[in-house]
Parts: structure tokens; C-alpha cells; sequence
């Protein structure tokens, strides 16, 4: 019974949907109250149609219904809850209803909390997000449905990948979609700008908060990303400029670039028709990325190529929802009105230089990622683009993005002299220059050393524009204290944001000094790695809800001392035939230490193990930077300006529709 | 593209191994039960056209071609190569699906698969006259591959 | 002809294809394989993660744990112990399987966009920013509709 109520719900959700895309806008066209008025009813009717069928598949996992198609081949009866929940999500039609549910949830995030809004402005952003929102439902009632039923049931499922078995797992792809979904708002925004013809400060007030709420969660998602393969895989590796990362990490630099120009909007008036491009350019690679990834045209295991009719929907739907947009973008753009002018060197002009550097790395990435599959059909050879490429020619643009990252948010709006932001900057360019030296020595590889330099000069500039702004040691503790209190929030979000990106490439630059060893001992045996001393000093059984293990005790020791008891294992699932290894990490903040269990040699009398260990400096920066970065957004999000000051400003600047 | 994939003209997970036209790398395989081993020489030593399949008994797709390849056996010889598998796996494999293959060469330690471009199993090489590599492929054989290309191609080489 | 996605490595493949999981667990390999000489080691290390892993994504033979790879690193360190130059051992490998081997791709006709991309991007970007700076700009701001002009006294009035 609820598998066809969800089936249902996701029908009357789809029915909304187109209602939500044509109706309103009918409305804000003809200027017609009621019509407008149904926007929001219409988005919160979908978003609750959505989270009801979201919940009976949920059901449907939990209750191990495995009439239902997708449950009896993702779950099975000895599956933890936990599993069971988020196994939901971790096969393809699950992920796209989810996908769909969260776009219905900003769709109705916009009705609740965009009330301040121009109702006319409300109204088309809604139906915009209705529209793209009736694509997908419609793409998921017809060639996967997650509520499709099988006869007969089978008695148990076919379980779920043990890989996908993991906590970190479970919370990754809600984050990271809707980090992806989030940027339909600012899309929708931008689309709602160009048929209404106007882009003003305004616009990137109301803008913004949206596009900063999205860049935090798919911040948090990467990093989670990251971390994910860091310890589930056992070596260590945490990026592998795979087309699913890259997909992820493309939309993540236009929309770092989004953030940053949308700024120039509010404040200036200025980069209009730019900002409405990356707005429109962030949601259109959040699409490809999510899709096409899975359509099997790029060489990923993420693809569904075994279903090309699933690949011909998706790629319609991604051309109409992407050249209808960009259509529109080259109709009405050149009537949007430029605004403010600045000097090259001004706030402004730093903020357009880091949109060219962001957008270059994003082109590089973007052809490194598409090269292949074009040069394969296009000259029938086969390439491959890995981490050598992308070392040697993202690095070198992302280093003089981190140099002027520092100097940024010191240099005035409109025209600025360099001399008074260097005087105020000394001291961090001394720290970075003392850095660079004591790299040199350290790192043998040229770009891993510039990017610490880099880092610590990012890190440094940040806390002395904060320092700058409190008047910091230059007047007494209190007076600093009280302009902390009406400082902005923002203003911190930001140099923690900034801070948080060089967190992220010290810990790159430390894992490229990472050591390891693979060794085979006895228990007992001990083995030297980076000044510690390992020792395998047991090894035996257990069993877990749906596997069996072999767990090690491995005690690491520095000059005698304990340092820390691993207990890395092997787990056997015996209902997919597969083994996973389980990493055992000890963690000091400023270093990882990572061990792994690997196979048994030699007879049972007296067997050997192999031992992969692991020193990883600086690792846990990379996520904790991901962390701080989000957490800076997320600090400038909840600043009184956006919450308070918008509202009262839509009143004043109520937009006057120019048709 | 995506047509491609459906007609298989465009396949995103080929490796194109430049192996075409290419004389049969330098390899000596033992015998592998019930067939007799082979070498680079026997093949280059060659006057009609042979078909060399990679296969192993713990390949999915591998089981799958068994019968189209058990059709062909009449028309052209097929020699297999055993790829990293134990021998006896590998004979009960060949006895279970029906013994196609004229010779059967076992390469236990998968290095004359890397010498001949192999990345996995099933992986198909079409031999000319002279041991030189005519045409390649990683996918499983089938019935329109069989009727479309190799026979085309193995009747003119053997004129 | 149609092309069976999952045509290699049977089982892992099955598994791998399952719509998250993008690589295999991990086995750790063996110790042995690794060289003595720790300078010759860490030169096969920097060779096989120039590498690719043909049955993988995107991951160096170093870094994973597929056997076609296993065996890559240990024909690479095999050749490395023989005193081959990097250049030879990058050659032998792209002999037999195609540029498709090499993370980094070479610089070819072909590969000249992907290559140059960084530059032509970064001149682009400045090119259009420097054109819209030097564009001789309208000054004069747009005059106001009526509507505009009868909000602004009503604004002014009520302040």
C-alpha cells in the first residue's frame, strides 16, 4: 500500500509542479494577485507531496518490503537500520528522488522565507524551480521509479555494497545535493531577473544569502567527499580527479566566483549581466554534474550506461533547462543596464580578477574532464587525464588566486592605492616569506612549497584584516572588544572563509610529504615508520551484524611512549562476497596516523599479516578547512544584514516591473 | 554519443590498445588441459587466419560468449589463453561451456597478456597470415560481431 | 553490435558498477614486490603514478589494488631493476596500451586545447575584462519612467 501512496505523492508532485511553472507566471505577466498567489501554496504543496513520498520509500527500506523493485535490490533483511535509511539514496533512483525532494524543499524554502520578496519577483522565481522540478519528477515517474513493484517478491534483498555500508556515506550525498540543488535558487533568481529585464542592488541582497547557503553545503560536501575515500579506501588518497569529483568541484568554482560577484552587485551595481551568467553557468554544472556523470559518457563506474533511454531523458532535459536559459541569458542580457564604474585597483577589481582566475581553474578542469570522451569520438583515440595533469595546471592559476585572496577584502571599493593595504599587510607577507624559506627546505616539490607559502599568507592576511578592523593592540583591549560586538558577522564569515581555504592547502601541501610503508610481520614483530615504531601485537575473529572481521591491534609508539593502540580490521560480507578493509587513523591535528590490516600469508601455525602504515602530515586540515570555510559561510548568513536589514530594504526598493 | 553506446560504435570504456596491424608480441605459453600451449612462432608461422581469446573461468562476460564462440569453431579456429587462472578452474570452465578452442595456452602470471595489450578478459585478437594482429577486441563476442566483421575480414585475409 | 557494460573483471565489476562505489577495497599489496634499493623504489613509485590504472578511474597503478595493476607495478619495477630510463619504461608501456595509460597526456595536435587551456582561458578572462574597462561608457544614467519618478516623490515626501 505506501509504495503507491509514494508513487502517488510523487505523481501529485509532479502535477504541482508544471502547475507551479506555468501558472505564476501567467500571473506576475498579467499582474494578476491571485495567479501570483498561488506560487508559494503551489511550492509548499510540492515540497510536502515530495517528503511524503520520500518517507514511504524510507518506509518501504525499513519495513524490508522487497516487493518494492529498488528495496529488494539495495537492501536486505540483516542490514543495519541505519543502512537501511540511507541506502535509500545510494542507488540511482533513490538519489534521484532525493535530488527532486530537495529542489521541492528550496522551491518551498523560497515561498516560506522569501515573503519580503517583490511578490511579482516571488512568483517567477518559484515557477522557475517548479519547471525544473516538473523535469526531473517527470524523468523519475517515467524511467526510474523508485516505487516500481516486482512479482514475486523475493524472500531477501540482494543487500547493499559494503563500501556504501559506512556513516560518513550516509550523510554525504544529502549534503552534497543539496549543495548541488541549492544553486537553483540563485538560477531561479537569475531567470526571474532576465524576463522581468532588471538587475539591481537589490537583486543581489536577496541574492546572495541563497547562493552562500548553497556554496556552504557543497563545501561540506566535498570535503565529506574527500574524507570519505580518505579512510574507506585505505591508501590514503583523498582526491582523484575522477569526473565525479571534478563534478562536484566545477560548480563549486563558479560558484565561489557567484558568491564573490554577487557582492559586487549589492554593494556597486556593478558585473550585472556577469553575475546573472554564473548564476545561470553554477545550476547548469550542478545539472551536468549530477547527470551527466551518470549518463556513461565519461569513463566512470558512477554511470548507468546500461540504460541509454535513462541517458536520451536526462540529456533533453539538461539541453532544454540549460539552452533554453542561456537563450533567454543572449536575448535579454544587453538590456540589462551596466552599472558602477571602478579603477582597476579597487575592491572591484580584485573581485573580477578572482572570478577570471576561479573561471580559468573551472575551464581547465571542465576540458580536462570532457577531453577525453570528445578526443574518442572525435579521433577514435583514447587519453587519459589524471592527477599529473591537473597538478601542473590547476596549481599554478590557484596560487596567484590565494596571493590576491589576501590583499581583497583590505582594499577599498571604487579606487584604491596599493601602498597603505601593503603597510597594513607587512607582517603576514613576512610570515609567508619565513614560510617559504623553511618549505624550501622541507618540500622538494616547487608547487607544493609556493602553495604553503601561499597558505600562510592567506591565513595571516585574514586574521589582519579582522586585526585591522578591531584596531587590534593599537587601542585598548575593550575598544577592540566593543567594535568586535558591532562589527558584521559577515565581515568575520569572510576571513574565516579565506582562512579556511588556506587551512585546506596547508593540509594538501602537508600530505604530499606524506610516508608509508607495506610490511609483512609477525604478531610481536615491530617496524619503524616516520621516527614511530609499529607493533602488531594482536590479531583475531569477530563478528558484526552482517559480516565477519579480522581485527589487528597495532600499538605505535614514539621513543617508548605509547602513543596510540590502532585496531585496523578486514571485514567479509558474505551476502555480496566481498571484503572491505577498515581503517584504524589516530589523530593528533596535526598529523594523521593511518593504519590498515591487509591480507594473512603462511600456514595457520604461524601466519604472517601485511601491514600498510600510513604517516599523513597535516591531513586532518583538509577537512577541517572544508569545515571552517562552510562555517565562515555560514557565519555571514546570520548576519543581521540578511536577516533583518533585507526585509526592510525590499520595502523601500520595492522593484517596479519593467516589461 | 549516447547512440554510439547503444550500437556500440562508441564504447567510453575501450582502451583502443594500439595492438592493430601489430605482429604478435614475443610470448611461449605451457599447455593448458585439454589443449596444447602455443607461442609467438606457431602464430606467425600461420597460413590461414585464427581467432586468440583471452578468457578465464572467473568472467561473467566470458561465460556469456562461450556458445556464440562454440558456433564459430567450424568456420575459423579459435585458440584460447587462459588468463591468471588455476588449471584446473580453467579445464573445468572449457569442459563445462563446451570446448571451443583448437589450442589452449595457460598465462598464469597475466605478463604475455600485458605484452599484448590486455587489460581484461574477454579480450578477442583476429591473427592474419605472417602472426600479425589484423583486429582487436576487449568486448564479448557476438553473433553480429562474428557476421559483420570477422568472417568479412578473415575470408579476405585467408585469399 | 552491443557492447555488454560489464564485460571485464566479472564479479568486481558487477560490484564496482553499483552506482556509488567507485573503486574496489583495497588489498594491501604485497611487501615484496617492493624494491631494495629505496632510490630505485621511490623512482618506480613516481613512474607508476604517471600510470593508469586501465580497469580503475582515474587512480595510478601505485594506488590501486586491481591484479592488472598489481602486475604493472611489477613488470615497472622489473624494468626499473634492469636500469631502464623512465623515458624506455613510459615507452614500453604506451607500446601496449595506447597514450590511454598516461595520466598526463602528451602534447600532441590533439591534446593542444586541453594543454593549453589554462592560458587561453586566463587571456580570455582578462581579455574581456580589460575590453569592458576600456569601453567608452555611457555616462548618462537612464531617465526615469514615470512610474519611478512618482515613487521617488512619494519616498521623499514621506521621510
Amino acid at each position: 500500500m505506501n509504495p503507491e501512496l509514494g508513487n502517488f505523492a510523487l505523481a501529485l508532485a509532479c502535477c504541482m509542479a508544471a502547475g507551479q511553472a506555468i501558472l505564476p507566471l501567467i500571473g506576475a505577466n498579467r499582474r494578476d494577485a491571485r495567479l501570483m498567489a498561488l506560487a508559494p501554496a503551489l511550492a509548499v504543496g510540492q515540497m510536502i507531496a515530495l517528503i511524503t513520498a520520500f518517507a514511504c520509500l524510507i518506509h518501504a527500506a525499513i519495513t524490508n518490503d522487497f516487493s518494492v523493485q529498488n528495496v529488494a535490490a539495495n537492501s536486505a533483511v540483516s542490514k543495519p537500520l541505519l543502512y537501511k535509511i540511507t541506502g535509500v539514496w545510494g542507488n540511482h533512483e533513490g538519489s534521484v528522488l532525493l535530488w527532486a525532494m530537495i529542489l521541492s524543499i528550496c522551491g518551498g524554502a523560497v515561498a516560506l522565507f522569501g515573503r519580503n520578496l517583490p511578490s511579482a519577483l516571488q512568483a517567477r522565481v518559484i515557477a522557475v524551480l517548479g519547471g525544473v522540478a516538473a523535469g526531473f519528477e517527470l524523468f523519475c515517474l517515467t524511467t526510474s521509479n523508485p516505487f516500481a513493484r516486482v512479482w514475486p517478491a523475493p524472500l531477501d534483498g540482494q543487500g547493499m555494497n559494503p563500501l556504501l555500508q559506512d556513516p560518513g556515506l550516509a550523510f554525504h550525498p544529502p549534503i552534497l545535493y543539496t549543495g548541488y540543488v541549492g544553486f537553483a535558487v540563485p538560477f531561479a533568481f537569475a531567470i526571474a531577473a532576465l524576463i522581468e529585464g532588471r538587475v539591481d542592488a537589490a537583486w543581489g541582497r536577496w541574492v546572495r544569502p541563497w547562493a552562500v547557503a548553497a556554496w556552504c553545503f557543497l563545501t561540506c560536501g566535498i570535503a565529506m567527499g574527500s574524507w570519505w575515500s580518505y579512510y574507506v579506501l585505505g591508501w590514503g588518497g583523498y582526491w582523484f580527479w575522477d569526473p565525479v569529483e571534478n563534478a562536484s568541484l566545477i560548480p563549486w568554482l563558479t560558484g565561489t566566483a557567484l558568491v564573490h560577484s554577487a557582492i559586487v552587485v549589492e554593494k556597486r551595481e556593478a558585473l550585472k549581466i556577469w553575475t546573472v551568467l554564473l548564476a545561470i553557468g553554477t545550476f547548469s554544472f550542478s545539472l551536468s554534474g549530477t547527470f551527466l556523470v551518470r549518463s556513461g559518457i565519461l569513463n566512470s563506474v558512477h554511470a548507468f550506461a546500461n540504460d541509454p533511454a535513462r541517458g536520451v531523458f536526462i540529456l533533453g532535459l539538461l539541453a532544454l533547462v540549460i539552452g533554453g536559459s542561456l537563450l533567454l541569458f543572449a536575448i535579454r542580457a544587453p538590456q540589462l543596464t551596466t552599472g558602477g564604474l571602478f579603477s582597476p585597483v579597487s575592491r572591484e577589481g580584485l573581485l573580477v580578477l578572482n572570478n577570471i582566475l576561479l573561471c580559468s581553474i573551472c575551464a581547465v578542469v571542465l576540458t580536462g574532464t570532457m577531453y577525453p570522451p570528445f578526443m574518442s569520438l572525435l579521433f577514435g583515440k583514447t587519453i587519459s587525464v589524471g592527477k599529473p595533469f591537473f597538478d601542473a595546471t590547476t596549481i599554478p592559476l590557484a596560487i596567484p588566486l590565494m596571493v590576491f585572496m589576501g590583499f581583497g577584502p583590505m582594499v577599498p571599493w571604487k579606487r584604491a592605492q596599493m601602498w597603505p593595504v601593503l603597510r597594513r599587510l607587512w607582517w603576514a607577507a613576512c610570515v609567508a616569506l619565513v614560510a617559504l624559506v623553511v618549505a624550501t627546505f622541507r618540500m622538494r616539490d616547487i608547487l607544493a612549497v609556493l602553495a604553503t607559502a601561499t597558505a600562510v599568507w592567506v591565513i595571516c592576511s585574514s586574521i589582519a584584516d579582522v586585526a585591522e578592523r578591531l584596531r587590534l593592540f593599537r587601542q585598548p583591549l575593550a575598544q577592540s572588544w566593543q567594535r568586535a560586538r558591532s562589527l558584521p558577522r559577515a565581515v568575520f564569515g569572510a576571513a574565516l572563509a579565506h582562512a579556511g581555504v588556506g587551512i585546506v592547502v596547508l593540509g594538501i601541501a602537508g600530505m604530499s610529504q606524506a610516508a608509508h610503508r607495506i610490511v609483512e610481520v609477525h604478531v610481536g614483530e615491530s617496524e619503524m615508520l616516520a621516527g614511530d615504531s609499529w607493533t602488531l601485537t594482536d590479531v583475531h575473529p569477530a563478528e558484526g551484524p552482517n559480516y565477519s572481521a579480522l581485527v589487528a591491534t597495532i600499538e605505535v609508539r614514539h621513543n617508548g611512549r605509547l602513543i596510540t593502540t590502532l585496531h585496523p580490521s578486514k571485514r567479509t560480507f558474505a551476502s555480496q562476497h566481498q571484503t572491505t578493509t577498515e581503517v584504524a587513523i589516530h589523530t593528533n591535528l596535526l598529523a594523521d596516523i593511518y593504519g590498515v590490516l591487509g591480507d594473512k600469508h603462511g600456514d595457520d601455525a604461524n601466519p604472517t599479516y601485511v601491514l600498510r602504515l600510513h604517516y599523513n602530515p597535516l591531513a586532518p586540515w583538509m577537512w577541517l578547512g572544508g569545515l571552517i570555510m562552510a562555517f565562515g559561510g555560514a557565519l555571514s548568513l546570520s548576519d543581521r544584514r540578511v536577516r533583518v536589514g533585507a526585509p526592510r530594504r525590499a520595502k523601500t526598493v520595492d522593484v517596479v516591473v519593467v516589461q | 554519443m549516447l547512440s554510439g553506446m547503444t550500437r556500440g560504435s562508441f564504447d567510453p570504456h575501450d582502451i583502443h590498445a594500439p595492438a592493430l596491424n601489430r605482429p604478435v608480441p614475443d610470448f611461449a605459453l605451457p599447455d593448458q588441459a585439454p589443449g596444447q600451449g602455443f607461442s609467438a612462432r606457431d602464430l606467425r608461422s600461420l597460413k590461414s587466419p585464427v581467432l586468440v581469446n583471452y578468457f578465464a573461468s572467473w568472467c561473467i562476460p566470458c561465460v556469456a560468449e562461450m556458445p556464440v564462440l562454440n558456433a564459430l569453431k567450424e568456420r575459423l579456429p579459435i585458440w584460447g589463453i587462459a588468463y591468471k587462472d588455476k588449471p584446473e578452474h580453467a579445464l573445468g570452465f572449457v569442459q563445462r561451456a563446451g570446448n571451443p578452442y583448437a589450442r589452449i595456452a595457460a598465462d598464469r602470471d597475466g605478463l604475455a597478456a600485458i605484452d599484448w595489450g590486455v587489460s581484461g578478459v574477454p579480450e578477442t585478437f583476429l591473427i592474419g597470415p605472417g602472426g600479425v594482429i589484423r583486429w582487436h577486441t576487449a568486448s564479448p563476442i557476438t553473433e553480429t560481431m562474428i557476421t559483420n566483421t570477422i568472417m568479412p575480414l578473415a575470408d579476405s585475409l585467408k585469399s | 553490435m552491443k557492447t555488454h557494460p560489464l564485460r571485464r573483471y566479472g564479479v568486481i565489476a558487477l560490484l564496482a558498477c553499483l552506482l556509488f562505489a567507485p573503486f574496489v577495497a583495497m588489498a594491501v599489496d604485497d611487501p615484496s614486490e617492493m624494491l631494495p634499493d629505496p632510490a630505485q623504489e621511490q623512482r618506480a613509485e613516481a613512474i607508476g603514478s604517471q600510470l593508469r590504472c586501465l580497469v580503475c578511474q582515474n587512480e595510478s597503478i601505485e594506488d590501486s589494488s586491481a591484479d592488472l595493476a598489481r602486475d604493472l607495478r611489477h613488470v615497472v619495477r622489473e624494468h626499473v631493476a634492469k636500469g631502464e630510463s623512465n623515458q624506455q619504461i613510459m615507452d614500453w608501456m604506451v607500446n601496449r596500451y595506447g597514450n590511454f595509460i598516461r595520466l598526463r597526456p602528451p602534447l600532441t595536435i590533439g591534446t593542444l586545447l586541453l594543454w593549453v587551456m589554462p592560458l587561453l582561458a586566463l587571456c580570455i578572462g582578462v581579455g574581456v575584462a580589460w575590453w569592458t574597462f576600456r569601453r567608452p561608457r555611457t555616462a548618462t544614467p537612464t531617465p526615469l519612467t514615470d512610474a519611478e519618478r512618482r515613487r521617488l516623490s512619494d519616498l521623499t515626501e514621506t521621510r
